[in-house]
């Protein structure tokens, strides 16, 4: 292509669109069902099983930070969503807003992100769709991505299968995302390594629930509010119930607990995008603790907990202290204190 | 990691809940404690200190919530400096959410379009000044001795680097007067005090002195962990159960007894001691930081004299007795009811270290 930045016309739909979509989205996404230049992707029948579809808008900034970027976490996000509800994430579309300017070797690094996250992912993104806006419009460039997958036959998950006793899993370190951005955004004083957990989770999930059929009950993938948020929205679903974590049990890295303490923040309202929290019959969990231990994205996974017959509704912590305290929904957007 | 872990072993700490419990076995009522810093308040909470040690000792949150203690109208200044055209805000975290007296917020100023900038030091605040060179910028000087150094620092650099687009507005405070204010007033009955951490590091250990020495209390300067809080806790049962009540210094790690003279002489350099408003306490005398003369081109409530309506506290909320002591969050007709941290009617509802806050949060029978 000649020109290297993106131009109104790029969104025009004239020979500047189709340049466009045969250089960046054609070259990258190159699967039998993508359908580049006609209206719908044409897709075989599915298999069997009950139909989910998701969809999610990805805005994040800045578009590139360690362990990620826009476009692995556009598919990540939407692949976790299906996997969590039980489904086979099988196809994806992808929507772009592309603000006029934005460096066309930018959107390339994106879509080549995306499609290497979605080879990886065993997904296939199949239709797509580019708008361009004037400058200030929009940030650079946003994107959404839907996706749809089966859920096979007889696999039922949900609030109404939570029950006492069953024990929590989470299949590693929690906060790394959130953290990983606000140190890498903010350009904090101190350094660190500390990387996204940005990942495709369908794998790993279905390594859980093949140890243990029908014996995982609930799961969620734990991103924005993280993990205190999953649990808490859980008892808000299965009011009868209560949850009771383990804060020693709960995995954390040490760059993750050391900027949450100079930051005043708690780690487990940090964001994830490679974690997902599992309630699991009691009698199975060191079936599914295994399995998910023996995938590469679950080496760190640990029990934290169990749901409990009492303080329903709440989320309880137990300190090493011998103490107790509640882990409250949250109000907002967490905030560093002054001092 | 270091300076953590060993202040959070759990062994330890169920030891000397056993030592306050033992203690306090013969006494008839709790010993009661005035944390004066919201960090403590917060992590008493945190760390589940207070079921620990229910029956034995009663904690009594204090001002020491920057936020808390910011009165209506300042908030109000604040939010009228951030709609002057062209000013860039910046401030901490937590006072975004605040309500001023007409509920309003910076939060809500911002949406209006107003520009307000989250930092985390004011030295952040001093690069948005090179990078706005025909903005001016202005940094929101909120907190205690703590905070008021950094924003010393950053005055003086932009001085240093002759960057002439960049002011604050002071609305430091100081931490004896508002104490000596409390016990003063004599409403609220205390055994001792535990003493703020991080604003001890800056004035010393030794600021504390008149506690004992004019109103015959203890005070134990703590730091944040479980053993800090739990070492300054029986310190303090120890000094209310034998009747000597003295200054103890158990945040040696950061506190010295003189504390921190280049942070002193910065802040000397840059501020005067003046009246401040509290929220709660009123007009103290010598108990602010202003800029001083010499700094007037860099004083934000002298460059953008912003005219307000005269500031009312909100109806019906009890900030003001919450900070000083004399009524819980439970007390207060708006807590839980009308005042959450979705929608804060008052400032102690707003800081993760605000009392109400705290309660709202984590204060459950179990």
């Amino acid at each position: 292509m000649h020109n290297t930045t993106i131009l109104m016309a790029h969104g025009a739909g004239g020979r500047m669109s189709r340049e466009l979509i045969r250089a960046v989205f054609a070259a990258h996404f190159a699967n039998p069902g993508l359908a580049p230049l006609s209206d719908a992707a044409v897709l075989p029948a599915l298999p069997p099983g009950a139909l989910a579809l998701t969809t999610d808008s990805y805005v994040v900034q800045p578009l590139f930070f360690p362990g990620g970027d826009i476009g692995k976490l556009a598919v990540c996000g939407t692949v976790n969503d299906l996997a969590v509800s039980g489904a086979t994430p099988l196809y994806l579309s992808a929507g772009f807003i592309l603000e006029e300017g934005l460096p066309l070797e930018t959107l390339t690094c994106v879509v080549a992100s995306m499609a290497e996250t979605a080879r990886a992912a065993g997904v296939q993104i199949v239709t797509d769709d580019t708008k361009v806006v004037e400058r200030g419009a929009a940030d650079q460039l946003f994107i959404n991505t839907a996706g749809v997958g089966v859920v096979p036959p007889g696999l039922t998950l949900g609030a109404a299968r939570l029950c006492a006793g069953d024990a929590l899993l989470v299949n590693g370190t929690v906060g790394d995302h959130g953290l990983a951005l606000m140190l890498h955004r903010q350009e904090m004083a101190f350094q660190s390594d500390l990387e996204s957990d940005c990942a495709p989770l369908n794998g790993l999930i279905a390594a859980a629930l093949d140890a243990a059929p029908g014996q995982v009950h609930w799961m969620r993938d734990a991103t924005r509010g993280g993990l205190a948020t999953v649990l808490n929205e859980w008892v808000l679903d299965a009011p009868a119930l209560g949850i009771e974590i383990e804060e020693e049990a709960i995995p954390l890295r040490p760059a993750v607990r050391a900027g949450c303490e100079f930051l005043g923040l708690d780690p487990l309202y940090a964001a994830n995008e490679g974690k997902a929290v599992f309630a699991v019959a009691g009698e199975a969990a060191s079936a599914v603790l295994a399995a998910l231990r023996a995938h590469p994205l679950g080496e760190n996974a640990a029990m934290i907990g169990r749901v409990a017959a009492d303080h329903a509704g709440r989320v309880v912590l137990r300190t090493p202290y011998g103490s107790r305290r509640v882990l409250p929904m949250l109000a907002s957007e967490p905030m560093p204190r002054i001092c | 990691m270091k300076f953590i872990d060993e202040f959070r072993d759990p062994a330890l700490a169920r030891r000397l809940v056993g030592q306050i419990r033992q203690m306090t076995a013969s006494r008839a009522a709790p010993v009661r404690l005035m944390e004066f810093c919201g960090g403590h308040t917060h992590a008493a909470y945190r760390f589940g200190l207070r079921e620990l040690l229910d029956g034995a000792v009663e904690l009594i949150s204090g001002p020491g919530c920057p936020v808390c203690v910011t009165a209506a109208a300042d908030l109000d200044r604040a939010i009228a400096l951030a709609e002057w055209p062209d000013v860039i805000l910046a401030t901490f975290g937590d006072m975004v959410r605040v309500p001023g007296s007409r509920v309003q917020t910076l939060q809500a100023a911002r949406a209006r379009g107003a520009d307000v900038r989250v930092v985390y030091s004011p030295l952040d605040a001093l690069t948005l000044a090179r990078q706005h060179p025909a903005r001016p910028v202005v940094m929101l000087g909120v907190g205690f001795e703590t905070t008021a150094p950094g924003i010393a620092a950053a005055l003086v650099q932009a001085e240093t680097e002759r960057i002439t687009n960049f002011s604050a507005l002071s609305l430091h405070k100081l931490t004896p007067p508002a104490m000596r204010a409390i016990l003063g007033a004599g409403d609220v009955p205390l055994d001792g005090i535990i003493g703020p951490g991080h604003v001890s590091a800056v004035i010393g250990s030794d600021a504390w002195g008149f506690l004992p020495r004019e109103y015959g209390i203890a005070c134990a300067v703590a730091g944040f962990e479980p053993l800090d809080l739990l070492g300054a806790i029986a310190g303090l049962v120890r000094a209310t159960v034998e009747g000597v009540p003295v200054v103890d210094n158990l945040y040696m790690r950061g506190v010295r007894s003189e504390g921190n003279p280049t942070a002193l002489a910065l802040l000397n350099r840059v501020f005067e001691v003046g009246t401040a408003k509290w929220r709660g306490l009123g007009a103290l005398p010598d108990s602010g930081l202003r800029l001083r003369a010499e700094w007037a081109h860099r004083n934000a409530a002298r460059l953008f004299p912003v005219t307000r309506e005269p500031a009312r506290e909100p109806p019906g909320c009890r900030c003001g007795d919450i900070v000083r002591g004399r009524s819980a969050p439970m007390d207060c007709p708006l807590f839980r009811r009308v005042c959450t941290p979705e929608n804060p009617i008052g400032p102690c509802m707003v800081s993760n270290e605000g009392a109400c806050a705290a309660v709202f949060q984590y204060a459950v029978d179990f």
